[in-house]
Order: structure tokens, then sequence, then C-alpha cells
């Protein structure tokens, strides 16, 4: 799964890319963010330094989802008033990708939706708004402000200077999950499910002091 | 795979000092805790940010020690948790405030989850991460979840009144949530609105014992008192095994009824008073009109009275099927001697007798009867009487029996019932009450 490295253009560090489809990745030495495009890597910004988190996974975590194998490659942290989360960038064995979402260790696995159908736009979407999703009925459980914290390895696009985000979550009477990610324009849509910790079958993760 | 080596191997555990008063605040929670009470001064403090402020000053009621000590742990479906979160939560329902206690419970892997605490009985409360069903029952609310349907009780505003350790909000004493309950005993479906969310949970009802085991306290839980709103009816699962097996004793007391010939009642069928004169050489055999007997197959009994004094006679008998011939023989001897002797009355025998035909099908059938009288009776008639009577089953027994086995179930069942009327006379739906009055 590894491709050619590239260097840092920032300080010259091996920069490895483990999937494909990744565009962004960001320097484990410097810290620069880099893009990738079909010649080069550039540097596009900095992170700042990541606030701290007690989200059990990390970059090289492994799991299975439906009986597929996955790793966590990189994420992006959030914050809104009432707390945090993260979205870890997962890709699967046969090269897919997709989003494990620790929100105060709650986990949803869900995938981009490029087929989807329209979202209400960001001014119309309100709590409790219900709409059928594939025959499905999807209904809005809470509307987040959330304030792009940092990222962290590769992602599947450039995300780097964002600001505040709205997000719209969903839910059905079923665990299925969705998020309508509102920083682009047509928003973005991501569906999926609510994941126990013991499905994923998580491996390699963080430790915690006092637990084993 | 190279290592980026961003997150430290072991996350560390955080302590910081209270702005308040200086004292050290340990954290359990790690990056979790977004607020924590100062265990010296109270205040609640905002641990969101690396400058930590009071968000709310120290609590000025007394201070409450929770009866599952902060730093507990337990394992409880399986999963090590450590109590760092205590609150009150209290509601006013008519003018009345009621408090129970909430635990964080937290597990740096699985999350976080509740144990609440009202009057000695316990619930372990996960969130959900959906939104059940709405199937209204009976003019009540009602959600569907994992197949069963739970009535919603009661509705009410809970509000904070008293927050120790730390939590992944900012918790403090005010907070207020409008908090549904839905109940299919022993589980509690909830739905906690505040202004930004609905946030769902499943709760299960648990004894103290239970919880004093899986967090291994000392000295024995505060006894339950009253019926809790999900608490399980210990009444509820064995009454229709109850009435399920008494059903089953009826059908075997009628089967039983109807096998052996038990028999009390006698209901006339034929009766007939005949003339036998003396002297008669060829017993004078004679068959009755036909009659019927009716009913299952059961007895038949057979009478007879006659008029003998100090002789004897002899009636040969055979109770017959006019259909299929089928006959029943049989006989009786009467004999009946009387006098008195030095001073002193003496008996023996009868003028009367009977005789039993027991399993008789029912059917149209006749007597043939032939009596022969005392060849030394020279004097008088005989005069005789004969009764044919069809034998019931004694009902009777069966009915006794029937009705004092019905007792069990009948006090299961009522058990049952007062116990879910004061589970419900806590909820929005109990009777209405009149002051001053009866009730």
């Amino acid at each position: 799964m590894s491709q050619p490295v590239a260097n840092c253009p920032q300080c010259g560090a091996p920069v490895q890319f483990r999937w494909s489809g990744s565009v962004q990745t960001v320097c484990d030495f410097c810290h620069s963010i880099l893009v990738r495009t079909d010649v080069d890597v550039t540097k596009v910004g900095t992170v700042a330094d990541l606030p701290p988190d007690a989200s059990p996974l990390q970059i090289g975590s492994e799991g299975q989802f439906e009986g597929k194998p996955f790793t966590v490659i990189g994420r992006i942290i959030y914050e809104y008033e009432f707390g945090g989360w993260n979205e870890w960038h997962i890709v699967f064995s046969d090269s897919t990708s997709g989003w494990l979402a620790d929100a105060q260790l709650e986990y949803d696995v869900s995938f981009a939706k490029t087929d989807g159908p329209q979202p209400p736009p960001a001014d119309q979407v309100y709590r409790g708004h219900a709409f059928d999703i594939d025959g499905r009925r999807y209904e809005v459980t809470s509307i987040t402000k959330a304030h792009y914290k940092g990222v962290q390895g590769e992602l599947p696009f450039q995300y780097w200077d964002k600001e505040d985000v709205l997000f719209a979550d969903l839910r059905t009477n079923d665990g299925r999950f969705g998020t309508i990610d509102y920083s682009e324009n047509p928003p973005l849509l991501f569906f999926g499910r609510a994941a126990t910790f013991d499905e994923l079958r998580l491996k390699n993760l963080r430790e915690f002091e006092g637990w084993r | 795979m190279s290592s980026s080596a961003v997150s430290p191997p072991v996350v560390k555990a955080k302590a910081l000092y209270c702005p308040h008063c200086g004292g050290p605040v340990q954290l359990r929670g790690f990056a979790h805790t977004l607020s924590a009470v100062c265990p010296q001064c109270g205040s609640i403090l905002d641990t969101s940010t690396p400058l930590v402020h009071v968000l709310q000053e120290a609590q000025a009621r007394e201070r409450i020690e929770p009866k599952v000590p902060l730093g507990s742990r337990g394992k409880l479906d399986n999963v090590e948790y450590e109590v760092i979160g205590f609150q009150t939560r209290t509601i006013v329902v008519d003018g009345q405030p009621y408090s129970w206690d909430e635990y964080l419970l937290f597990n740096p892997y699985r999350g976080f989850a509740y144990l609440s605490e009202y009057q000695g009985h316990w619930n372990v409360i996960h969130t959900l991460p959906l939104i059940p069903d709405m199937v209204p029952r009976a003019g009540k609310n009602a959600v569907r979840l994992e197949g069963r349907t739970f009535i919603h009780f009661q509705r009410s505003v809970a509000e904070t009144t008293y927050v120790l350790g730390e939590f992944p909000w900012r918790a403090h004493v005010g907070e207020t949530a409008q908090v549904d309950d839905f109940v299919s005993p022993p589980l509690v479906v909830s739905a906690e609105t505040t202004e930004e969310e609905v946030v769902w949970s499943r709760g299960e009802y648990r004894s103290g014992a239970d919880i004093w085991k899986a967090f291994g306290l000392h000295g024995s839980p505060p006894r339950a008192v009253g019926v809790y709103e999900n608490q399980p009816s210990p009444y509820g699962g064995n009454i229709g095994s109850l009435w399920r097996m008494y059903l089953a004793f009826l059908v075997v007391m009628a089967a039983l009824m109807f096998g052996f010939v038990v028999t009390a009642e006698y209901k006339p069928v034929f009766h007939q008073e005949y003339v036998l004169s003396p002297g008669a050489k060829v017993a004078p055999s004679f068959v009755t009109p036909v009659f019927d007997v009716t009913g299952h197959t059961s007895s038949v009994r057979i009478d007879i009275r006659t008029d003998l004094e100090n002789s004897w006679a002899y009636f040969g008998l055979s109770l017959i099927n006019d259909r299929t011939g089928q006959a029943f023989d049989f006989g009786r001897e009467v004999s009946y001697y009387h006098g008195r002797e030095d001073g002193e009355d003496w008996s023996e025998g009868s003028p009367r007798d009977s005789a039993t035909v027991p399993a008789v099908p029912p059917g149209r059938y006749y007597l043939r009867i032939e009596p022969e009288l005392n060849e030394k009776q020279t004097f008088s008639d005989m005069r005789y009487e004969i009764d044919v009577r069809r034998g019931l089953p004694s009902w009777g027994l069966f009915a006794l029996a029937a009705g004092l086995l019905l007792i069990p179930p009948i006090i299961g069942t009522i058990r049952r019932g007062s116990f879910e009327a004061a589970r419900w006379r806590e909820s929005d739906y109990a009777p209405s009450i009149t002051l001053g009055g009866s009730d």
C-alpha cells in the first residue's frame, strides 16, 4: 500500500503517502501541510499544535468494519461550544476510504455519498427536520457550528484553511447516521451508521494512565 | 509502517489547581473533561481551556456524599467503569420536589455511561445513537425499541441541584432538561430535550445489591422504597404459568370425572309399583316399559322397596338395551324379619335393597323383572316399587377443587395488579386524587 516517497519541500524530510487517494498530508517533522498534485508536493500551510484529546485512536490504529479491515491514516479535529470530536480518515484493504467519527467515545462510521439527494441549504435546515433518503427516514438531531482545530496525516481532499463549519447530524430509528457538511457548496454528504467499540475490533490504540 | 509518533504512547491523567482555593483537582476523564468540581471548595471549574476558570461559585449547600464514591471502579455488563461524576437532579411534581442521583461512569475506550438511583432503585443507562419510532398506544405515547413497546410514564423538567466530580460537558447547578420516560420493565427509554438536542437513552433496572457487588462496596445498599417506574414485577413472569397450570388441572380433572364413575347424585329415570300375589308357582317374569338413560356413560342404580314383614323375596333383574340387546344381569334378595323377644325389639335385614350397575352407556333400556316370593308367605300380597336412577358424576367436589385451586392465580393476579397500580401511581397517568377524599 505504501506509495513512493517524496520529500517535504519545507524541511526535506521524506514524506510517504500510504494511500493512493490521499491529496493532503502533514509532514511529521516540520508540521507543514503538504498537498500532492500530479507533478509535485507543495506546502500550503502549517498546522498549529493539536489540542489535547483523549481519543483512543491514533494514526496507525487498525480495525474492522463489516468484515473489512481498515487503517487510520489521518484526521480532522473539530471543536464546538459543547466539546469536540475527531473525524478519523480510515482506508480499507480494498483501497476505499471512509470516516470513523469519535465524539466523546461514541463511534460512527460513514462514507462520502456523491449520488445522494440535494440536502436543504444551510439557512433552511433545522433540528427535527426529517427527510427520506434511500427509502429511510432521517431526522436532523443536531446542528453544530464547529471550529476547525487542525488536521493530522493524510486526507482525501485539501482541508486546512477552514474556520467555522456548519454540520447537521442525521439519525434514523435503527442506528443509521448521516452528516451534512456545509463547508462546501453544494454541501458534502456522509452516510453510515453507529458502531460499537467492540465490533470495530480496534488495535494499536493509545494507552491511558491507570487503565489497561 | 513508519510511526508518526505524534500522539504520546500513554495518555497521562491530568491534574490542575483550583483558581478559587488553590487546591489540587485530579482529573479522571483525561481531555474529555470540560468541567470539574474542586473537591476542596466545591467551585465548578471550566477545564475546557488551558486557563481554568470558575464556571460557578462554590455550592452553598451541605456536601452530599455519593453512595458510590467518586473513583470507584466496577464492572457493569462486562465493561470496567470508573465513577468520575455525580449530580443530583430534581423535578417538581404538584409542588413537591423529588430528587435522584446520577453517577457518570467512564471507560477511556468504551465511553460514558450513567448510573441513576432513586430511593434504592438503580438503573444503568447508555445513550442511544438513534431515534426510536413513536407508536401511540391506548391514548398514551409509546416508543418501539428492540422489539418492545415502551409506554410513556412521565414528563418532567429535571434541574441539576448538586454536582461533584467531572463531566464531558459544562455541568452546573441550574442546568435543566425536559425528560420523558417510557417504560417496559426492566427497561426504560428516556428522551432528554435541551435547546441544542434530544438525547435518547436506554436504562436497565438493577438492584442495590447488584451495584454493591459490581463496585465492591462495603455495607449494604439503601433499601428500595416503593415501586420504581421500570422495576420488574416480581409477579410478572409466573402469573401466566399459574393460570396455564390451573387450566391444565381443569382439563385433567374433567377427564378423570368422565373416566371414573364418581357418582353422588342420581336422576330418576323410571318408577313403578307392583303387586305380587303369593302362591304363584312359576315366577311371573315381565318387562317394564322402555325408558331413557341419558348423559355420558356412568352408573345406573336400581332401588327395590317392598312391604315384606318376616319374609323374603328374590328379584332376578336384567337391565337390557332396547336397541342392542346388551343386558346387565343381577339379582337381589330382600329379607326382613323382626319381632319382640324377652321384652326387646329385634330386626334382621331390611325390606329394601338396591343394586348399582356401573358404566352403563346412554340409550333406551328396559328392565326384565323376575320376582320370587318366599313360598311360606301365603296370606298376603307383596307390594313393591322399582326405581331406576341415572348416576351423575360428582361435579360438586370438582367445583370445590376448581374453586380452591383458583386462589393462587387470583392472588397472583391481584398482587401483580396492585404492583402495577403502585408503579403507575407515580406516573403522569395516575388516577387523580381528590384532596380530603377517602382515596
